[in-house]
This record gives structure tokens, sequence and C-alpha cells, in this order.
């Protein structure tokens, strides 16, 4: 089994369109969360309006304009914006880490979360269908693929090898990281570009969740006292990962070291959470680490990401999980949570999270969660809140959970490379 | 029994696939087995049958068949004239 470490980042979020601007916002707690333009595209004048009047969207993406985000008009016709997101996300990780200059294209891995496809090249085909009787275009299934931005990543860079989507809800990427991870510790692939996109801000997307109510309408509060929903948003980050010893050999900039990931399914509910679920793959993805030669791993972990969606049922649930796999060190472990700050963007984010999480490691410093006055004191967590904290100097472990609807959970342990 | 009465026991009754007699007003929605999502989606129905729209808090506060009967009667009360259904 080979140790494997994370050498690229790159991402496109609602609170950076470079790793280096998200790192800012992260640690500075600049929101992405904005009041969104109830008469956006699509949208029913006379609709009643929503709970909620806030989504966190991607802001100064433009692959026509940007130098850095640049795209061919023809890969613009047949990707959405979720693909969009995802290529150029892989792409500036890709860059970072220099791994096609290092390893087979056609062994390289691409393995993506995505969870909602094209939701917008699918709502304006089919509203101008039925209601206008219009023509379909022919791109239209090549946007509304889940897969698409998978496959034009693998196009892009001419890497040949394991290339796929896994659509798991909120937990896809969070998916998709840990199948990666399991492909290059095992040597199936030598190399993977792996994380998440998505990009269903739509009018009937928005709509749907509100007929849910489970969006908030005073903004995401993770694991606040007066919490009361999730905000939604978009994205998509990348992580290159390959084997510690290679990563060595030709001198990549290492982030931090994968060392476990746990999934487990409720069985129980389609949207009720479960908390022995979620602490079942806390605990494998604790398991995997100790398998890999790290002792007593629950005693090291020195922060968790957690999924922290803002809605009462999961943040409780959650904390639950968080007691049932962690024990007594439960209560003093810093948790914090980032969709305060980038809203929940669904498949994109488990990789968005992953990200917060390797930059929390490299620092050595944890990231506030923003927009919580007090905490939940029924929770009975350390939940990180107005300034960053520094990781523990006798820690060096942390988890990144995501739990899905449908009960799909899915955690990553990552470990602070020191070299 | 009155017609919203029976609408939205027949509603419930389908809903959880049991017979109509088996539901009465002072059925709970414990022993309905009527969970966060059923309870959701219920809500939805009603307010789509009866052109009304339930509060957030309401909906928490539903524990019974007769809650959610007695509800919608207060809520159509509420309503300006010729905007409901009913």
């Amino acid at each position: 089994m080979k140790r494997v470490v994370v050498t690229g980042l790159g991402c496109i979020t609602p609170i950076g369109n470079t790793v280096a601007v998200f790192r800012e916002s992260l640690y500075a707690g600049r929101t992405g969360i904005a009041v969104f333009d109830p008469n956006m595209p699509g949208a029913i004048p006379a609709a009643k309006p929503m709970r909620f009047t806030t989504t966190a969207k991607v802001k100064g993406f433009d692959p026509a304009l940007n130098p850095d985000q640049r795209l061919t008009s023809g890969v613009i016709v047949c990707a959405d914006s979720s693909a969009q997101f995802g290529i150029v996300s892989a792409r500036h990780a890709a860059a970072e880490s220099g791994l096609l200059a290092h390893y087979d294209p056609a062994q390289i891995a691409v393995v993506t979360g995505c969870a909602c496809g094209g939701r917008a090249a699918d709502e304006d085909a089919n509203r101008n269908l039925y209601l206008h009787n219009a023509r379909v275009p022919p791109t239209a299934i090549l946007r509304t693929m889940a897969s698409s931005g998978s496959s034009l990543i693998a196009i892009e860079m001419g890497i040949s090898g394991s290339v796929l989507n896994i659509s798991t809800a909120c937990a896809s990427s969070t998916h998709a990281i840990g199948l990666a991870f399991q492909m290059v510790r095992a040597g199936i692939a030598p190399a993977a570009i792996t994380g998440g996109y998505e990009a269903a801000l739509t009018f009937g997307f928005l709509r749907a969740w509100d007929s849910m109510r489970v969006v908030s309408p005073t903004g995401c509060k993770p694991f606040a006292a007066d919490r009361d929903g999730m905000t939604l948003g978009e994205g998509a980050a990348m992580l290159v990962l390959e084997p510690l010893e290679d990563a060595q050999r030709r001198g990549a900039r290492i982030y931090a070291e994968v060392v476990g990931f746990g999934m487990s399914a409720d069985a129980h509910h389609i949207t009720q959470p479960r908390a022995e679920g979620a602490a079942l793959a806390m605990r494998r993805a604790l398991d995997d680490a100790m398998h890999a030669g790290i002792p007593a791993p629950a005693g090291r972990v020195g922060y968790i990401n957690a999924h922290g969606t803002g809605t009462p049922t999961n943040d409780a649930v959650e904390a639950a999980a968080i007691h049932q796999a962690l024990g007594e060190f439960a209560p003093r472990i810093p948790v914090g949570a980032t969709k305060s700050l980038t809203g929940h963007s669904i498949g994109a984010a488990g990789a968005i999270e992953a990200l917060a999480t390797v930059l929390a490691l490299d620092a050595g410093s944890l990231p506030p969660t923003a927009g919580v006055g007090q905490v939940d004191p029924a929770l009975d967590l350390d939940v990180i809140i107005g300034e960053s904290r520094p990781l523990a100097q006798d820690k060096d472990l942390a988890l990144s959970n995501s739990l899905a609807f449908g009960g799909l959970n899915a955690v990553l342990a990552f470990r602070r490379f020191t070299g | 029994m009155d017609d919203i009465e029976s609408r939205i026991i027949e509603l419930v009754a389908k809903t959880k696939g049991v017979p109509a007699s088996s539901v009465g007003m002072d059925s709970t929605f414990d022993e309905l087995q009527i969970d966060s999502l059923d309870k959701i989606n219920l809500s939805f129905a009603v307010e789509e049958m009866f052109s009304i729209e339930i509060p957030d808090e309401s909906l928490n506060s539903l524990k019974t068949v007769g809650d959610v009967v007695r509800g919608v009667h207060s809520l159509l009360a509420d309503a300006p004239p010729g905007t409901a259904t009913q």
C-alpha cells in the first residue's frame, strides 16, 4: 500500500476562483452568500416569494474572457456551468502539481462528484419545449450529463485512465476523493485528479428546496443555537493525489497526506439522518488510518470539517455522531463548517470542504465558522467561531465529513505533512 | 364530518395506504407513522387542495389529523374572500 499525498489544488467557489483567494476568504470569514435576483433567468414573475432570499453563487467566472478560465467555444457550447467549473478547477490543480509531465496520461485517473448534472441546461430545454413547442438543442444531452465534466477534463488533458463521476447527493465528491485515494493507494492508478463540481441554482431547483422547508430565511449558521436551515451554493474544487514517494522524488509541493476513508449507509430513511450511520463512516475512516500505521488515531484528531449544513436536524445528528465516533475526545476537538461561507454546493460540497481541510492542515491553522453568534450548548462541541485557531501541537489528523440525503455517508481523514 | 375533514382524512389514508375508516380526528401522526417527510408531503398536498399556505411554525406544531383540519379551517377563515377554493 502506498502513502498518498495531495500535491495540487484548484477551485471555483463563491468565495474565490483561485486557491489563494479561497484561502484568504476562508480565514477572513468573507462569505459568498448574498441575496439572489428574484428575476433570475427562468423565474416566473408572478410566482409567490420563497422562504429564503439568499444563495452562494460563483462570481467573476467568464471562460470566454478570463485567461485563466479560458474554455474554447466548442467546450462552452456543450458544457453546463457545473462542468465548466470542474474543468477549470482541474486544470488549475493539474498545473500546480505538474502531474501530467510525470505520470503516464494513459494511467491517470479522474474521479469526480456531481449530483445534479446540468440542471440549468435541462430546465432551459424543457421549458422551451413544453411551453413553446421549441426544438431541443442538440447539445442538451451533453450539457445535462453529470459526468460531462469528468469527460471534458480527460479530453482536455489527454487522460485515458479510469475516468468516472459519482453521484451520491451531498456526499458525491467526498466519495469521489475517497475512491481516488483508494485507487492511488492500491496502485490501480499512479495519480488522480479528483474532486467535484456543481451549479444547480436554477429557479426550479430553488423552488424544489423551498418546498422541503430546510433552507434558511436568515442565512446558514452551522451549529448555532439559532440555526434555522441551510443556504444553497455552487462551485467546484479539485485535488491531485499521488504516492508520497513519487511526489518526494520529483520535489512536488505536498499540502497534506490522505490517510483514511470511511463510508456507510444509514439504511434508515431518505431524508432523516441517523447518528449511527455517520459515526460508522467516521470510525471507518479512522480505522483505515490505523491500518495504514497511525496508532490510536482518534486521539490525534485536531480538526473536524463538519458537514454542518445549519439545519436543526443535520447539526444535532452530526454532533451526536461525532460523540459516538470519538468518545471522550469529542467535546475538545475543534469543529468547523465551511458552508456558512460557501453555501451547500451539493455534489461539490465535499471537495470544497476537503480543500478547506487540506489548507487548514497545511497552515496549521483552523478557520473559524462564520455567521455563528452562540454555539448550541446542547451539542457539546468545541465549534471554532470568531478567530482562527492553531492546530494543537500534539494533533496531526483532520476529518472531513459529508452526510448525504438518503443516509449516504463519506468521511476522509487527512494528516498534516511535515516532511 | 364536514367536507374539509373528510378530504383530509382521505388524503392521509391514501398517503399512508390505510383505509379511511381507520383514520379519525384523534389519530396521531405517531400512530399513523407519519414522519417528517410525510408531514412535508401532506402539508404540500393540503396547501394545494385548499389554496392556502401553512407557515413553518404551524407545521412544527401539527401532531394529529384534527390539528390539520382545525388549522385548515383557521387559515381559510383568515383568507380574503375569493382567494380560497373552499
